[in-house]
């Protein structure tokens, strides 16, 4: 995808104070790990991207943790399926290595999704879940920005899910 | 209580916040749409989208089904509440369920599930912060999105520190969040049942589309293994392609955000493993996806909606809540006063008399003024306030022929009998008017007299605060017959439209009309025309109003064919003209006179646009205007032509933003609703109060606003096209 493209979802994911960085590969381990505010938990990455290099080995966060790690951590990272230029939103998938819940019961949610995955539109995204789902009948989130009420009497980030979102963009040319 | 003390008691309780809610949903929907390139486009799409899946119900549903089976769910469709609720029940027995956790649903409300359940002993928890607010202040909902709007900040906290005594009391909007979102989230963990609704299902997969922004309905379905999903079988769309008009449109349309923090995208049951949340041993992918899920599509009264020639755009709704925040009543009452037994707000009506009845509908029916504000805003293109029309018709007859409309459709009688007092007093006025004018001055001197207003607050509902329209003597018509025409050779010619208020009461501004058009060259005629109809419309007088159009296309036919446009100063005339007659006479007869009809200064407009001499038109060097136009005008894209031609002219034109002055033709003048009146009207005198604006002469282009304005300000307005001729 084009620079074009993640320009558009930086811009996106800044009205929304969602920071985005583009990473190199071998920039990973140390991105991740200034990224996430411990005590961090995430999905096995590697095996999300089919990708050994995307390994969280060697990071604090810990890897498929148990439910109670999982609720005492502050930071969830995960990867995302897409990310879409024009909203900034992310498409969470839901899998069987309980990316829901990694990226839904912490505070910060850490979001990994390669540059190749983004796309400029929200059509686009939703067309692209559209064909995949008529395969595998999945499952994702649309998620864009933190989790947020107004029923309280003003807007609050940080309901039910995470009150601050990180995004980390992993580019091709390596 | 009777209905003034009722709306009198939620504007001074609930009055506050709900204005300053929904009137920031109202901007942010301005701001957001503003953003989209192609939203008109996009409107149009969605609206396709719903009428063919409306159309093709019974084929999309089958479709569902197969894919939910095929998915390992199941689907029970349900005849009506009673059914669905048999069914729920049985779900979360064989469950064995002690809690069933729920996202924000509509739906549920309407078959009252949780009442339901709870007389099994099952705790249920809502989980939504606004829905959990209520059930923990035991009140009903009101506003479809934000379901506790009518809620200050101050009373949650109130609410809170009383019921929960907090060791901290809370305060702040984070504080009550995060107290919130702790406990829920205790129970969340410990639920076994997930119930939500959906905005949207797709046949194709057997997917569903969830728009939230707290995190609440996925966690609902995430932390339980059971998921129980109601939703209206009008949700259906064919294909998951299909959502992407309503992603982009429901949350800009409905709270004014681009898009709201989560639209779930889920093909139940979902992948994600079932754990045990206090376990401390086992990584959560070891844990299994061993999850039901039953689709519960609940009929309860809508595929004969869908039957329904009438009704049968009600089930396009995607309840955003546009039609609730662009409503200047609503924003006055909210959803306790306008709204049934679940749904509010404007597109209420069509729904509650096709789920409850149309006595439910009759409740609050009234409070739609049919100011049009909601059409451009509604993302399916909904004609809302016909929808409300055509409901105070059947309601009007409901003495006639009961219960049989619902099936029947619209069958316009020739007579309107069934109509009230009321409303047959001010769907006739144009009889009051030339009996009025015939007899004028003692016709005014009569009737304001002590005992007449005794007699038309007793019989009528006439408030007896309101001032009554002043009849002339002469009417535009007499005036017009008595002068020769001043042009020679004409650039063009037009009938002015003697509406019923510029021929009868405001005859001032349809001399002035006549003399702008006149100086800029065009012949004009004003012959005798009945009146639009509008009238009777507007009290639910469908076959009145009918006859009304077939008289006025026959009169203004012949000039039409003979090269005349139709000028009309009224602006909610010229909307019969170009947008209500569609659905009263024939398409053709209907194409023709819209093409050929202009507001006033829209007519002014275009003809200096193509050369008319403006200097023959009054000038000014920067005098200041306040101009309030006029609802349905605005509707009708007509008021920025207003503001052009007098900017034009040399006027400093500042206008108001307020949806509506109030008054919206008879609504005002009646008893119950005076006072609601008055307070909508209470923002436009705000504005024209303001520093800056508070010496400005007023002028405004509707007869109702002009009347309106007369009441709330020492200035007495005038129309326009007045100040173009002195
Ligand atoms: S009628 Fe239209 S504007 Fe009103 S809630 Fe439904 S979709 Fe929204």
């Amino acid at each position: 995808m084009s620079g074009a493209t993640f320009s558009s979802f930086e811009r996106s994911l800044g009205e929304l104070d969602v920071p985005a960085t583009r990473i190199k590969r071998e920039e990973f381990t140390n991105q991740v790990e200034e990224a996430v505010e411990p005590p961090a938990v995430g999905v096995p990455l590697g095996e999300t991207f089919d990708e050994p290099a995307l390994s969280l080995d060697g990071t604090p966060v810990t890897v498929d943790p148990t439910p109670v790690a999982l609720r005492e951590a502050t930071t969830g990272v995960t990867g995302a399926r897409l990310g879409i230029g024009d909203y900034g939103t992310l498409a969470l998938s839901l899998t069987d290595r309980a990316s829901e819940l990694v990226s839904l019961f912490v505070e910060h949610h850490v979001a990994v999704v390669r540059e190749r995955d983004l796309v400029d539109e929200m059509r686009t995204g939703i067309e692209t879940l559209g064909e995949e789902f008529a395969e595998t009948r999945g499952s994702a989130i649309l998620a864009t920005g933190p989790s947020a009420t107004a029923d309280m009497g003003a807007l609050v980030k940080g309901a039910h899910g995470p009150r601050t979102v990180e995004v980390l963009v992993l580019t091709e040319d390596d | 209580m009777a209905k003034a003390d009722e709306i009198r008691e939620l504007m001074r309780t609930e009055g506050a916040a709900v204005a300053e809610n929904t009137r920031a949903f109202n901007d942010g929907r301005y701001e957001s749409v503003a953003d989209l390139e192609d939203y008109e486009a996009l409107k149009s799409e969605a609206r396709a989208i719903k009428e063919d899946a409306i159309e093709r119900l019974p084929e999309l549903i089958d479709e569902l089904e197969v894919a939910v089976e095929e998915n390992g769910g199941t689907v029970y469709i349900a005849d009506d509440a009673a059914d669905a609720n048999a069914y729920v029940r049985e779900v979360v027995a064989d469950r064995d369920a002690d809690r069933v956790v729920k996202s924000k649903s509509m739906t549920s409300e309407e078959i009252e599930v949780n009442e339901a359940l709870e007389s099994d002993g099952v705790d249920v928890v809502e989980t939504d912060l606004g829905e959990w607010v209520l059930q923990v202040a035991d009140e009903a909902p009101s506003h479809i999105v934000a379901p506790a709007i009518h809620k200050s900040r101050e009373a949650i906290a109130d609410l809170f520190n009383e019921r929960f005594d907090p060791d901290e009391p809370l305060e702040t909007a984070e504080e009550l969040t995060y107290f919130a979102r702790e406990k829920l989230g205790e129970q969340i963990v410990d639920a076994e049942v997930g119930l939500t609704g959906a905005n949207f299902l797709t046949a194709d997969t057997g997917t569903m589309a969830l728009v939230t922004s707290e995190g609440n309905a996925r966690k609902t379905v995430a932390a339980t293994d059971t998921q129980i999903t109601v939703a209206g079988v009008e949700k259906v769309v064919p294909s998951v392609e299909e959502l992407a008009p309503f992603v982009e449109l429901i949350g800009r349309s409905g709270t004014g955000q681009d898009i709201t923090s989560y639209v779930s995208l889920l093909t139940p049951p979902v992948e994600t493993p079932v754990v045990d949340f206090d376990d401390d041993e086992t990584p959560l992918s070891a844990f299994d996806a061993d999850r039901d899920f039953h689709l519960v599509l609940i009929d309860n009264g809508r595929l004969a909606m869908r039957e329904d020639d009438q009704l049968r755009e009600t089930l396009y709704c995607i309840r955003c809540s546009a039609c609730s925040n662009s409503c200047a009543n609503f924003q006055h009452v909210g959803g306790h006063a306008f709204g049934g037994e679940t749904y509010s707000g404007g597109i209420a009506t069509g729904w509650e008399a096709g789920i409850e009845g149309l006595d439910t509908a009759a409740e609050f029916n009234d409070l739609c003024t049919g100011c049009t504000r909601c059409v451009n805003a509604c993302p399916v293109e909904i004609d809302i306030p016909w929808i409300n029309t055509v409901v105070r018709d059947r309601i009007n007859r409901e003495g006639e022929r009961p219960a049989e409309w619902l099936v029947d459709g619209l069958t316009p009688d020739a007579e309107d009998e069934g109509a009230p007092l009321q409303k047959r007093f001010f769907g006739n006025f144009e009889t009051v008017a030339k009996l009025g004018s015939a007899t004028a001055p003692l016709s005014n001197w009569l009737a304001g007299t002590g005992p007449s207003r005794w007699l038309m607050s007793r019989a009528l509902g006439i408030d007896r605060r309101r001032a009554l329209p002043e009849f002339e003597r002469e009417t535009l018509v007499d005036w017009f017959a008595d002068r020769d025409s001043t042009v020679e050779t004409p650039e063009r010619r037009a009938v002015l439209y003697p509406d019923l208020y510029t021929n009868h009461v405001q005859v001032e501004r349809g001399k002035a009309a006549v003399e702008a058009l006149e100086a800029l060259g065009v012949e004009v005629v004003v012959p005798e025309v009945p009146s639009s109809g509008r009238a009777p419309l507007s009290q639910g007088m469908v076959a009145t109003a009918t006859d009304h159009a077939e008289r006025v296309t026959e009169a203004l036919a012949p000039y039409v064919a003979d090269g005349y446009d139709v000028v009309v100063v009224e602006p909610s005339d010229l909307a019969m003209f170009t947008r209500e007659y569609d659905r009263l006479v024939a398409e053709d007869t209907f194409e023709t006179l819209a093409e050929n009809s202009y507001e006033v200064l829209e007519y002014v407009y275009g003809l200096l646009e193509n050369g008319a001499d403006a200097d023959a038109l009054a000038s000014s060097d920067g005098a200041g205007v306040a101009y309030h136009s006029h609802c349905q005008q605005r509707t009708l894209g007509l008021e920025a032509h207003t503001v052009a031609v007098l900017e034009d002219r040399g006027f400093d034109v500042v206008t108001s933003d307020v949806e509506c002055c109030g008054m919206a033709g008879s609504f005002g003048y009646k008893r119950d609703y005076y006072e609601l009146s008055m307070d909508v009207g209470g923002r436009l005198r705000d504005q024209f109060e303001a520093d800056g604006v508070r010496d400005r002469p007023v002028v405004a282009s509707g007869t109702s606003c002009l009347e309106q304005i007369d009441a709330l300000l020492e200035r007495q307005p005038r129309h326009p096209v007045e100040l173009l001729v002195e």
